[in-house]
């Protein structure tokens, strides 16, 4: 259940024009569409011409769904090797020289159009975004905060799963995360869960699916056992689309598929509605 | 009865054959052999403490695997009285790989539910391998939730390779059922025993896993992935014995390194030659740990039950700052 993919660097297209540097070009990973980087960057890395969502860095996620002046916490915790695992110390000093340093989570306070909150937002470029002992303390400090400011908590998961090399400590941060939201749920705090590409194994089957508001992104892998894992078990092909955003929905497993550029007005709306507080001047008739 | 079938546990067929051979032998001719078998009877005590004794992690994977171990339902007909098996989640079907219902421990009533293996082809097509379904994760929720309303404790036994990973299984939302599981009981007011019986497979055991107190029985192992997933993704060969024993050992599956780790409350002894040498020792053993456990948890007010297991996992995991 913890398996997960090298991030794979974007491909500069060889072909240069005009006086723009080649390094400034992106190629669309869905349908091979070039544009300057710029572009892509505006649509908040949606692909202009097919929709694809592309991957993104947790700080993204936090400044598109958080009004400015939002502050991150919990930014002193680092992962140990607590079990001396093989190579992890390495791939750990690894991880953080190229994805940064605040593991597979970056956890923030802030506020939703007005509205306070606390929020995780899990990096993928971070070990694959898997879970071990900083990011279920993260998730821990987080929703406690929410807890005792009576402020709603969001959760953007990016996740292959669990991190092996923390063994059942990881294993066990689903148990503590689900320690936490039952008492959010317990005190009437809302809780919603967003859902990236990929979400699969022990952060599916914890958090991510527990939110009183459960939306994803377009064309998210999302499930419990990799795609991977089924078809050697099966010994057969999936059915096309299988374990997508879109088959999730029909499944009655979501809410919503929420375009990237919806996400923060379709948050905002669902916490008003949660908290009692009136229609924002945005989505009013 | 020969009690040995894994690898490691040849030296012990061996002797065992000739005990039998001897015993046959004197009763055929009606011989007095007492002098040539108490040795040979010694002897196969000491080997088998000795083997047990040292077992590698990977060993203990394969004994907690056995189809000879006790289970469940097992442990159901030796701890309890008064069984009465409960069928299904109401939504969907009857999930067999997971066995719930009402029991008496020591006259007492409570809710066991537990994974079931098969011990054939034919009962584990019916059981699938003790991989359930969400149903049966669901199930499980249901009789939980029903314990809570009558007030009485839960016992589960944690036995599987893990959730079963399917195309209906995950149409049916199994993530959302093991998630779904873990928030429950970590809310529910009724004390909660969890016992890890044989193998204990990532989140499809933990999602009988939220309880007061873990138990462990001691060859028992439990782990956020297979050793030949690990040793699969890590070290991409995930058949041979080297990088499984490797998997083993970095994982730290075993009952004393999970009691180290502080995921495990009790560690439950086995007898030598482990759980499948003696039924009927291993589940006394169990059955007074659950009694003693279950007898502590009771004289705890529910809020505080709660408040307590919610602080035991909360606390879980290691970290620097
Ligand atoms: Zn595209």
């Amino acid at each position: 259940m913890a398996w997960f993919r090298k991030e794979r660097k974007p491909r500069v297209p060889r072909r240069e024009r005009l006086e723009i540097p080649p390094d400034a070009w992106e190629k669309c990973e869905a349908c091979g569409h070039t544009d300057i980087r710029e572009k892509f960057a505006r649509n908040l890395n949606v692909c202009p011409e097919c929709d694809y969502h592309r991957r993104i860095r947790a700080v993204e996620y936090v400044n598109i769904l958080l009004d400015e002046n939002w502050e991150e916490t919990e930014e002193d915790l680092k992962s140990a090797d607590p079990l001396g695992f093989p190579e992890y110390s390495a791939r750990l000093k690894k991880a953080q020289t190229n994805a940064g340093d605040t593991d597979a989570i970056l956890t923030a306070t802030g506020a939703v159009g007005g509205l306070p909150v606390n929020l995780g937002v899990m990096d993928f470029a971070f070990m694959g975004g898997s879970m071990g002992s900083v990011v279920g303390e993260k998730i821990a400090r987080a929703g406690q905060r929410s807890l005792e400011r009576k402020q709603p908590f969001l959760i953007v998961s990016a996740s292959g799963g669990a991190r092996m090399q923390e063994g059942v400590l990881s294993l066990m941060q689903m148990a503590k995360a689900s320690a936490i939201l039952s008492q959010l749920a317990e005190r009437r705090i809302p809780y919603v869960s967003i859902l990236t590409n990929p979400t699969t194994g022990g952060v599916s089957a914890s958090y991510a699916m527990l939110g009183d508001a459960i939306l994803a992104e377009p064309g998210a892998v999302i499930g419990f056992a990799g795609p991977r894992v089924i078809k050697q078990t099966l010994g057969q092909d999936l059915p096309e689309g299988f374990q997508t955003a879109e088959f999730l929905v029909e499944h009655g497993m979501l809410d919503a598929v929420v375009h990237r550029r919806d996400l923060k007005a379709t948050v905002g709306q669902l916490l008003r509605h949660m908290t009692g507080k009136p229609a924002a001047a945005l989505t009013a008739p | 009865m020969a009690t040995a079938s894994l690898d490691f546990e040849k030296p012990l067929v061996e002797l065992e054959r000739r005990i039998d051979e001897l015993r046959r032998l004197a009763d055929d001719r009606e011989l007095d052999v007492q002098n040539e078998l108490a040795p040979l009877e010694r002897r196969l005590t000491e080997l088998r403490s000795e083997i047990y004794r040292n077992l590698t992690p990977l060993q203990r994977v394969q004994v907690a695997r056995s189809a000879r171990r006790p289970f469940t339902q097992d442990y159901i007909d030796r701890c309890f009285t008064d069984w009465i098996e409960l069928h299904g989640d109401r939504q969907y079907r009857d999930d067999g790989a997971i066995v719930a219902g009402w029991a008496r421990l020591d006259g007492e009533s409570v809710m066991v539910i537990g994974h079931q293996r098969g011990r054939d082809t034919k009962e584990n097509l019916r059981r699938n391998f003790g991989m359930p379904y969400p149903e049966g994760y669901r199930k499980a929720l249901r009789l939980m939730k029903l314990a809570e309303k009558f007030q009485v404790p839960i016992v589960t036994f944690i036995d599987t390779p893990g959730a079963y990973p399917g195309i209906g299984a995950e149409e049916r939302g199994q993530s959302e059922a093991i998630a779904r599981n873990l928030v429950e009981m970590a809310g529910l007011q009724v004390p909660i025993v969890a016992t890890v019986i044989g193998e204990g497979g990532s989140g499809g055991a933990l999602a009988l896993g939220v309880a007061d107190r873990v138990l462990m029985l001691e060859n028992a192992v439990y782990s956020v992935i297979s050793v030949e997933g690990c040793a699969a993704i890590l070290w991409k060969d995930g058949k041979s014995p080297e990088m499984r024993e490797k998997a083993a050992r970095a994982l730290r599956i075993t009952a004393p390194d999970l009691y180290e780790l502080r995921v495990v409350d009790e560690v439950i002894p086995e007898p030598a030659g482990g759980a499948h040498a003696d039924h009927e020792v291993t589940a006394k053993n169990v059955r007074e740990a659950l009694l003693k456990q279950i007898d502590e948890l009771r004289r705890l007010k529910p809020e505080k039950l709660v408040r307590r297991r919610r602080e035991k996992f909360l606390k879980m995991g290691r970290f620097v700052g």
